[in-house]
Parts: C-alpha cells; structure tokens; sequence
C-alpha cells in the first residue's frame, strides 16, 4: 500500500513541477518578446534606413555615423557627465550627511525621515513643475531675495542656456538625496556595535569612529548609491522635460530626451533607435559589473 | 548606531551645544525639504494678482480655491478644456488594473520560482530580472508599432499592458525574495496532506504573504501613477494619464499663465502617491530598497 501511495504522489509531484512550469510561461514569453525581442528590434532599427517609417533596408553603421555627427547628441552626452557627476556627488554628500546626523538618537527622527524622503514619493513632472515655478526668474526666488532687499540677487539659470542643466541637478538632488539618506541611514544601524565600543574604549573620537571605522564599513552601501543614482541619471526623462523642456534650445537635452525627440517628432527613427542603444550600453556597463559582483559576493556568504 | 550622548570623551556643555547645532541643522534640511511643498500650496491659494504683487513665501492674505477649482474642472490641455478629473480618472482606471494584474503574476511567479523549483528556475528568474534594469527608451519604438497593431495604441488597456509587462520583473523579485525565507517545509506538509499547486498558493501562501503584498502594490501604484514616458509616448490626447495632462497645463504656451492653477494641478497629481507614503511610509521604503535599481 505505501508503494502504490508513493508512485501516485510521484505522479501528483511530477503534475505539479509541470503546473510551475506553465505558470511562469505567460510571464517569461513576455519577457522575451518585450525585454529581448524589443532590444534586438530596437537594434537592428540603428541599422536600418529607418527615418519616418520603420523600414527594413539594411544602412550599416550609417545611423550610428549620423548620432555621431549630430551636434545636439553631443551636447546630450556632455550634460549627461555634467549632471550625472553633480547628482551623484552631492546626493551622496547630502544622504550621508543625514543619515550620520541622524542616527544621533534625535528626537522626532520618524518625522524628519518622513520629511527627507517625501520628494521621492512625487511624480518627477511634479517636482519639475514646483522648481520652474520657483527658478523663474521673473517671480520666484530671485524677486523674493529682492523683495528681502538683496536687489542685486541674479538668478536666471532656467533661461540660461548656460546653466540650464543645473538646474536640473537641483530640483533632481532635491528628489533623490531623501532616498540616498535612507540607504545609508538603514547600513549604519547596520554596524556592529562591540567594534564601536572598543574603539571608544581606546580613546578613538566620534569623527575617527566615523572616519575610521564605521565609513569603512559600509563601502559596499556607497557602490549601491552610486550604480542606482547613475541608472537614475541615465534614464532621467521627465524631470528635463517638466523643468526646462530641454532648452534653452536643446542645451539642456538628456540622452533620454534627445532619444525621445528623434523618435517621436522629428522623424529620425534610426538615429532614436541608435541613440537609445547607446543609453542601453551605458546602463550595462554600469550594471552588468554590480550585479556580477553582487551575485559572486551573495554565494560567498550564503 | 555611534552617536555623541554615549561617545564622547568632551565635557557635558560642549557636547549641549554640539546638540543644539546638530537639530539647527537638522531643522534647516527639513526646511529645504519642505520649501518646495509650502510654495506649492500657499501659491495654490491665492489669486494671480496677489501671485504677481506678493512675494514667493509670503503667505496667501485672502485663501481661495478657485485656482484648485479651474485646475480641476476647467484647465485646458491641448484644446480640450475639461480640467484635469478627466485625467485623474484616466490615470485611476489605468493604474489599479495594472497594479493588481501585476502584482498577481508576481505573486504567483515567485511562488512558483521558489517552492516548486524547475530545472532552470534560476536562469528563468535572471533572464526575468533583467527587464528591471533596461532604459526604456529601447522599447520604446517597438512597442509603438506592437499597440498599433494590436489597435491599442492611445489607449488606456495599452498602457495597462505596457506597464503590466515592465512591472512583472519588479512584482516578481519581490515574491520570490520574500517566499526564498519562507520554509519549504510548510508546502511540503500541505503536499503530503494531499493540497495541490494552487490550493497551496491560495490556502496556505497568499495568506501569509500580506506584508509583501503591500510593498507590491505600493511599488507598482507610485511607478505607474508617476510614469510619465509611457504616457507621453504611447496615449496622448483624450486618453492621456494625469502626468502627461499636468504637464501639458503647466507647458502650454497660449493664454496668461496661470501659476496657482499649475500648482493646484500639480499637487493634485502628486497627492495619490503623496497619501500613500504618508499612510504607508514603512512599506514604501521597503519597496524602494527592494527594487531600487529603477528610474
């Protein structure tokens, strides 16, 4: 009787790994087709003839030459440097900043931590449509440092095609440096506590402590801030678009709008397919190397 | 935790004032933070004149509403003058599909990536994973074509596919690290007991799956409510979610423009997701962390 049990269980078992199989098949199919499908459609569009209509015609590197040439991609790159540096950069400042000022028992901790993160609960065209209003030049910060007698006060970056870009690191640093605080705020209550203690013990001062030991520790905390802030840079979209439209003119195009613009109002259709190739190596040269490395050190530890 | 009550080998009055700087500054962070939010509501409720007289943080000297009114009811985007409810709707009746469609599959897949393990199952869940990770803007010229074909370009069931099938990777990494923990054991003694694939994911499994069940749908309802480059691309015009609506108000280049009613609309955009952080910050956090390798 037991062995007769245990064939029908078998059976019922084998049944049932199928039934898992089949259960993640719509899902995966999707993938293929929508993730792998879609990249490779989207790269033999570079290149292709491609320009109002998609058409099939083989062009070589010819869209890619065309991407190249074209002063305006340049000037996407280049502002991606400069804004991704900069946002990278001072949210980390600002997130570690906090979270070290933070984890100093505050009182109200719980509001204040409700209060640095809000920002990224928001619809970037949100935080793009608060900072225009308080950028403009005409009625917001500049006529209210006036209006508190500093009347020499300039502040036109909006309009500058200049400084455009920077004010997208602003409203951006704005939205994300919460979030940054976070990350950091949850590694340091990470931190083994005995080390702190014996080095205290020592005579070792609180910015040693922090310089020396707890900083050290929670390297690894820094590379995830810095690969999901330069993913965030890469792909930022609506924040230009909200905050300065790309302008003054395109100097303050993204990659992502640059893409956006060829595809769908100029009728480039293979240089937009071709430049969004080149944000998809960007973002893989960022992330295939972290999660490699984040794998290997998972089995290392499990 | 190193903090200055316990660690510090200075005299009491110096660590008092190192205290009092520390909430100064502190209080000056929130106060950046804020900024922004205060503008946005005290602009809201005042008129244009008093926008165009007053100072930007002076406080409004009479409170109205019209300007929420015009935003909600009245505001033009494109040459339709509904106000931004139509969008609001439209956003709402593409979002909660979306979030429970995808966060099912989710559910489901990671159930069954991680108790009823295939040859494979890793490698299906990488190749999955992967889609988390893509600029959009690779499948963005595809899939015009694809909803074209399919007749549902500009359409609200469009963009609730769209973001089911690029929400799934995130849904799925959620349930399947949360049921990794989960012993096997428990599905193993339901097996014995007779219990089948399904029996076990709805009697024994959803039920104890609560919490990530909230991090889901806070995760996907924040993603799909903010999305603004699906929106723009693939359902302009009537059908268009609240994003793309308020940034049309906001950009339009006819008329005066009205910066209480851009202010209302915007922050009726952001009051959904603003709600949700506020009533369920904990899990909102979670998610974040969890998936946090998005744009």
């Amino acid at each position: 009787m037991g062995a007769s049990q245990s064939t029908e269980s078998n059976l019922t078992a084998r049944i049932q790994r199928h039934l898992s199989k089949i259960v993640v098949a719509p899902s995966f199919a999707a993938s293929l087709f929508f993730v792998y499908g879609f990249i490779l459609w989207t790269g033999y569009m570079a290149f292709s003839k491609s320009r109002m209509l998609p058409v099939w015609d083989w062009a070589g590197l010819r869209q890619y030459e065309r991407l190249w040439q074209m002063e305006r991609w340049h000037v996407a790159i280049e502002n991606l440097l400069v804004f991704g540096g900069l946002f990278i950069v001072t949210c980390l400042i600002i997130g570690c900043l906090l979270a070290v000022l933070l984890d100093q028992r505050i009182r109200a901790e719980g509001v204040l931590r409700t209060i640095f993160l809000y920002p990224m609960a928001l619809s970037f065209i949100v935080t793009g449509t608060v900072w225009k209003w308080l950028l403009n030049p005409g009625l917001g910060l500049e006529s209210m440092m006036h209006d508190l007698g500093w009347t020499s006060f300039k502040f036109d970056w909006l309009v500058n095609s200049d400084m455009a870009i920077y004010t997208v690191v602003i409203a951006a640093v704005w939205q994300a440096s919460g979030f940054v605080m976070a990350m950091f705020l949850a590694a340091l209550r990470g931190v083994d506590q005995d080390i702190i203690r014996a080095a205290y013990m020592d005579g070792a001062s609180l910015p040693r402590i922090y310089f020396g030991i707890i900083i050290p520790s929670i390297r690894p905390v820094f590379l995830s801030a810095i690969v999901v802030l330069a993913h965030l840079a890469v792909k930022s979209f609506d924040l230009v678009i909200a905050l300065t439209g790309g302008g003054p003119g395109y100097s303050s195009d993204l990659p992502a709008t640059f893409m956006y613009t060829m595809a769908f109002q100029r009728n480039q259709l293979g240089v937009g397919a071709a430049s969004a190739m080149m944000m998809l190596a960007t973002v893989m040269a960022i992330i295939v190397p972290y999660l490699y490395s984040e794998l290997r050190g998972g089995k290392k530890n499990g | 935790m190193a903090d200055l009550q316990t660690y510090s080998h200075d005299a009491g009055w110096k660590n008092t004032i190192l205290r009092g700087l520390l909430y100064l500054v502190l209080i000056l962070f929130a106060a950046y933070y804020l900024f922004p939010l205060i503008v946005m509501v005290s602009t809201s409720l005042k008129s244009l004149d008093e926008i165009r007289e007053g100072s930007l943080i002076s406080l409004p000297r009479v409170v109205t509403f019209d300007a929420w009114n015009y935003a909600w009811n009245e505001a033009c985007v494109g040459v339709e003058c509904t106000g931004i409810k139509v969008y609001f709707w439209n956003s709402v009746k593409m979002a909660i599909p979306a979030v429970l469609i995808s966060t099912f599959l989710g559910a489901i897949n990671g159930y069954a990536l991680t108790k009823w393990r295939f040859k494979g199952a890793n490698i299906v869940f990488a190749l999955l994973l992967f889609g988390c990770f893509i600029p959009f803007q690779v499948v963005l010229l595809p899939m015009s074509q694809v909803l074209g074909k399919l007749g549902l370009a500009s359409s609200t069931p469009g963009l609730v596919m769209v973001h089911v099938v690029y929400g799934l990777c995130f849904t799925t990494l959620f349930f399947r690290n949360y049921y990794v923990s989960i012993p096997d054991e428990l599905v193993k003694a339901a097996t014995i007991d007779g219990a089948g694939f399904f029996t076990i994911f709805w009697r024994i499994i959803l039920p104890i799956s609560t919490p990530i069940i909230v991090v889901s749908v806070i995760w996907q309802f924040t993603q799909i409510w903010n999305d603004f480059l699906f929106g723009a691309s693939f359902a302009s015009g009537e059908n268009a979610p609240m994003t793309v609506a308020l940034n049309n108000i906001v950009n339009t280049t006819t008329g005066v423009k009205q910066y209480n009613v851009d202010m209302a609309a915007a922050l009726l955009t952001g009051l959904p997701t603003l709600l949700v952080y506020v009533l369920a910050g904990k899990y909102f956090v979670r998610g974040l962390t969890a998936g946090s390798v998005k744009g």
